[in-house]
């Protein structure tokens, strides 16, 4: 033992920590939380061998990778899959798979497509159909809440807003399934989801031609800004395409998580039954706290210096969202679903340039549910073990037996 | 730091000491004032940091921008020419002593 050298060595910062974890094994989506915590702990970078990536858990560097869109792009895909070196599986998209200044004008016209003003006029609507929802629901009993309520009610507004034809919206949650499982490595979800794909995406490609989009809706609206220059015609279906990736599934996946909330911790229900002006509010928690969307990939575009560490030039870095959730950094009892929580500034819709171009439409869905209710139903009663959805990306249920009692 | 005072819909009044370079949203945060929701943290999305600017302070402050403007389009409270987003005007030393006065509702 040279003492010089053991003394030299003592000053070295610590390498990069490498862990074991699978982040897309059934195992981990059974559990997440012992992994993220070890993810957490184990520094502010870690990597993950499975898979050769870098990894961040912890809220500050999730923050700091999501709003340095130069260093970390999003061009060379969002997935694993490295954009520059292997053929994408689908047309990348315009807005998610894109950086400045393209990024810039595509996300400018969606943003006017689903903005603040918009939703105004959307509200009552979305409002009186989920009434009507818990109605029946309430009249049936028992029932399924996933395929029958976080399924059900999104497939009763948005694709009407959305401007779609009524055949074939069987297809939207498995093509949307199928774009969140394809962000993940090549294991089973995805390879089987890729092999099923040809007919779903036969379904979407034609139903972002304009011809097939009703006027007034989401999807006409999008082919309107190539009227006066904004994108182009050739740009508009792949526009139209986000929506139907990313505007259904995922408010499928939030509906479900707040439910699954409010059924599983009675006092929070109490508080939002006392005051259902909560209703918004306990969404946005249910999406801090199960956060629906779990990763994103980014890829750098420099080496860069990360939480102490020097990642180099070309490669992919997994932010886990919902850890970053629960950094316990960031939030008082991260593992506590408070419905009247200050939630500004989780990153469950993202953050920066490209935070979720939709989640107003998320949040409208979310309050007008939970509004509904609160004002109609007594109790939620789980009447049979839930069962997970396995995805590479989104987190959620398969099925949730419960009952309701009316109020 | 630069002394902001919010007035709450019910008149009552509540200054800060916000920090130089913070938005004026993310000081509201920071320092428990109610009233400021701020659903999309800060990137201009969802216009539930809408604030009343004092009239005496309009006009020192940076334009509106066409991003601001669209979103004012959709606030929950009433639009007025005095409207601005709290996340989009940066507290600076210039803006020592600025009034805002906090809507009923931001969603």
């Amino acid at each position: 033992m040279n003492p010089t050298n053991h003394s030299q060595n003592s000053g070295v910062a610590p390498g990069i920590p490498h862990l074991a974890i699978d982040p897309f094994s059934y195992d981990f989506f059974d559990d997440p939380y012992p992994a993220h915590q070890e993810m957490r702990e184990a520094g502010p970078v870690v990597y993950l061998d499975q898979w050769n990536v870098y990894g961040v858990a912890r809220y500050a560097e999730v923050y700091a990778v999501f709003n340095d869109p130069q260093t970390f792009c999003s061009s060379r895909g969002v997935g694993l899959s490295d954009f520059a070196k292997e053929k994408p599986w689908r047309p990348p998209s315009l807005i998610l798979e894109a950086d400045p200044p393209a990024h810039t004008r595509t996300r400018a016209v969606l943003s006017k497509v689903l903005s603040p003003a918009v939703m105004k006029r959307l509200r009552d609507g979305f409002m009186v159909a989920a009434e009507a929802k818990i109605d029946e629901l309430l009249a049936r009993g028992s029932f399924d809440a996933i395929p029958h309520l976080a399924e059900a009610y999104p497939l009763s507004v948005f694709p009407d807003a959305l401007g779609l034809q009524a055949a074939g919206r069987e297809h939207l949650i498995p093509y949307a399934s199928l774009v969140f499982n394809a962000f993940g490595p090549p294991n089973e979800l995805r390879q089987q989801a890729i092999e099923r794909s040809a007919p779903h995406q036969a379904y979407v490609t034609a139903q972002c031609q304009r011809d097939n989009l009703t006027p007034g809706g989401f999807g006409a609206c999008i082919h309107a800004f190539s009227d006066t220059g904004e994108i182009t015609p050739a740009e508009a279906p792949l526009l139209v395409r986000s929506l139907l990736s990313a505007g259904l599934d995922t408010t499928v996946y939030g509906i479900g998580a707040a439910v699954y909330c409010l059924a599983r911790f009675p006092d929070q229900w109490a508080r939002l039954r006392d005051d259902p002006s909560l209703a918004r509010n306990a969404f946005e928690e249910a999406v801090r706290f199960e956060s629906p969307v779990q990763t994103f990939f980014r890829t750098t575009t420099v080496d860069v210096e990360l939480g102490g560490v020097v990642i180099p030039e070309g490669e992919k870095v997994l932010m886990f969202l919902g850890a970053a959730n629960r950094d316990p950094r960031r939030w008082e009892q991260p593992d506590s679903y408070d419905i009247t929580r200050k939630v500004s500034g989780h990153v469950g819709f993202g953050s920066g340039i490209h935070m979720c171009v939709g989640q107003l439409v998320a949040r409208l869905e979310g309050e007008a549910v939970l509004t509904a209710l609160a004002r109609k139903v007594g109790a939620i009663t789980m009447s049979g073990e839930p069962t997970r959805r396995y995805n590479n990306t989104l987190r959620g249920l398969e099925s949730l037996p419960v009952t309701f009692t009316p109020a | 730091m630069t002394t902001i005072t919010f007035i709450h819909h019910d008149n009552r009044s509540q200054s800060v000491e916000a920090a130089d370079g913070d938005s004026l949203m993310l000081a509201a945060l920071t320092h428990g004032v109610d009233g400021i929701t701020a659903e999309c943290g800060g990137n201009a999305v969802c216009a539930t940091c809408h604030v009343y600017v004092d009239e005496a302070w309009t006009a020192k402050l940076d334009p509106v921008s066409d991003d601001e403007d669209a979103l004012l389009d959709g606030t929950a409270a009433e639009r007025l020419p005095n409207s601005r987003l709290s996340c989009q005007i940066k507290v600076q030393p210039a803006l020592a002593g600025l009034v805002v006065r906090i809507p009923d509702k931001q969603s």
